[in-house]
């Protein structure tokens, strides 16, 4: 996904004088060739990530498109302020691109992991949210995202799905359809719960953009009043849309993500899904046992 | 004298001497505090004498951007936005009313010609740096005026992180583009030994200290930017809080 997201955004960068890049160290020398042929339209603020978001906003207060790229956390977490107030209450809009997700970095430890980064952004206003699931998904929301001027957050992972299968317009995908509930699989979780659904008679969705929700489809393709979601980060981000979704159906809702619970482990991605119930095996219990209790 | 007294030719030729009174309409009192009043001549001196600004040109693309990042006690910004005509004078007496555009803290989204937001500290200027490079970017044009970015901060809102990144990023990255007025009331709890603008100078920026209630000083600091580098006025005013 960062390789396409590189060779998208130098094309982009060359296609549309809107377009500029803004890192903070990050990347940097990905950029390397671009930055040689068009010094001015990648600017690189350093180790400086208060700056990257403000700069971001006033080029966009000048008319620019800003495609702003980091780690995750240092994207939205730590310059979390400058997110809602120098974007949202200025007004601007900007594509922020964050790579590292909730545990890529699983063995850098805690300090470069972000499983809370889409509820944070829930937290304000205009945000769209794409959690592509495959290279050729972020490269459609990418151009999509640059062509616009809102605000735009791609969550980019190094794990992902072995085909491309986001629907037109950010609308959710019917995988497969069942009848004892509904489980929602996002960006990169397709996969890992197709394989975990495989004997189970369940409808399964696909959102590779989650912000907005696609309430319709879930609506329009619910079998049973059982919903599963399974969320790459923050375990429960996308409970309050189910609701919403639903809320003249009484139903019955099964959050599934990353946990709060800090692990204090290194290791690999696996590892991290393993522990949080993320992998085939433990996807497998859980929806398992819920579609048992819910049709029971 | 009250607003009915203020006729419509009065109203178009407001100056400094009618700021006092500007300020007065909005706190209802005679008496205001000197967190609005500090900034008071800096933004005299920027919307009367240096900025290419006017309510004709708040979507002119060779406008000058002035950004006021010390959004504290905006009363002197809006009496000196209602004296140039960028907001109406019967808007002053409603401030931070349900029904005003004007609150504590101005927004650009409700205020024509406010060119960024700003109350939490340390905003604005990584904003105009951000504003001084998109201006880099325009092509080249002789008959075109360069505009300038002009960004208000106070000394104690330097306390704030984010301004050193600006101010390191902007003196390497040479943004001539850019100036820096830093309204220095002494409010600031820890201080700056050795002086506002040793940090600025140290980091590459050209830098002028002067008094911040002298008009010709001002002008004279706040003149045609730099060549090459970014430049730091520091306007020195009495203490906050301080009867001088």
């Amino acid at each position: 996904m960062r390789d396409r997201f590189v060779a998208v955004t130098e094309a982009l960068l060359e296609e549309d004088p809107r377009v500029t890049l803004v890192l903070a160290d990050i990347a940097v020398d990905r950029f390397a060739r671009a930055r040689h042929r068009m010094p001015d339209r990648i600017v690189n603020v350093g180790i400086r990530e208060q700056l990257l978001l403000g700069v971001a906003a006033g080029l966009a207060l000048e008319g620019h498109r800003p495609v702003v790229h980091s780690y995750a956390p240092f994207l939205v977490e730590r310059p979390f302020e400058q997110v809602k107030l120098d974007l949202g209450h200025q007004d601007a809009g900007a594509v922020l691109v964050s790579v590292g997700a909730s545990f890529d970095a699983s063995s850098e430890g805690r300090t470069h992991q972000a499983p809370g980064d889409v509820a944070l952004l829930d937290t304000l206003e205009g945000w769209t949210v794409h959690v592509p699931g495959h290279a050729d998904e972020v490269e459609r929301q990418l151009r999509r995202a640059v062509a616009g001027d809102g605000r735009v957050y791609v969550r980019l992972s190094a794990q992902q799905n072995g085909a491309a299968r986001a629907a037109e317009h950010d609308g959710f995908t019917v995988v497969r359809r069942g009848r004892r509930a509904t489980v929602v699989a996002v960006g990169p979780m397709l996969d890992p719960v197709l394989a975990a659904t495989g004997d189970l008679d369940v409808t399964v969705l696909y959102a590779a953009t989650v912000r907005p929700f696609d309430h319709g489809t879930l609506m329009a393709t619910l079998t049973a009043p059982a919903v599963v979601l399974v969320e790459p980060y923050l375990a429960g981000t996308s409970a309050a849309e189910v609701a919403t979704a639903l809320l003249h159906v009484p139903h019955q809702l099964l959050s599934l993500g990353v946990g709060r619970v800090e692990l204090r482990r290194y290791g690999s991605p696996a590892d991290h899904a393993r522990a949080h119930g993320l992998d085939a095996a433990g996807l497998r219990a859980s929806i398992g046992a819920f579609v048992d209790r819910a049709a029971a | 004298m009250s607003l009915t007294t203020l006729s419509p030719t009065r109203r178009e030729h407001l100056g400094y001497d009618d700021l006092p009174y500007l300020m007065a309409l909005q706190t209802g009192d005679e008496k205001h505090s000197y967190a609005a009043t500090s900034t008071l001549d800096v933004l005299w001196v920027l919307y009367h004498r240096v900025l290419r600004v006017a309510p004709h040109l708040v979507n002119d693309p060779d406008r000058d951007r002035f950004l006021l990042s010390k959004g504290h006690g905006p009363q002197a910004y809006y009496a000196v936005l209602a004296a140039k005509g960028f907001i109406d004078v019967d808007l002053l007496p409603t401030l931070a009313s349900w029904e005003s555009p004007l609150g504590h803290h101005p927004d650009r989204v409700l205020v024509p010609g406010v060119e960024a937001g700003s109350g939490s500290l340390g905003h604005g200027l990584p904003i105009a740096v951000g504003m001084a490079l998109a201006l880099r970017q325009r092509p080249v044009d002789q008959s075109r005026r360069r505009p300038r970015v002009v960004c208000l901060v106070g000394d104690g809102e330097l306390d704030e992180g984010s301004n050193h990144e600006a101010i390191a990023f902007a003196g390497r990255a040479l943004l001539r583009e850019l100036t820096v007025v830093v309204v220095d009331n002494r409010s600031s709890s820890h201080g700056w030994p050795g002086g506002i603008a040793r940090r600025f100078a140290v980091e590459g920026w050209d830098t002028a200290t002067v008094d911040g209630r002298d008009h010709d000083a001002l002008h004279d600091a706040l003149g045609p930017p730099n060549v090459v580098r970014p430049r730091a006025v520091v306007a020195t005013v009495e203490r906050e809080g301080s009867d001088q």
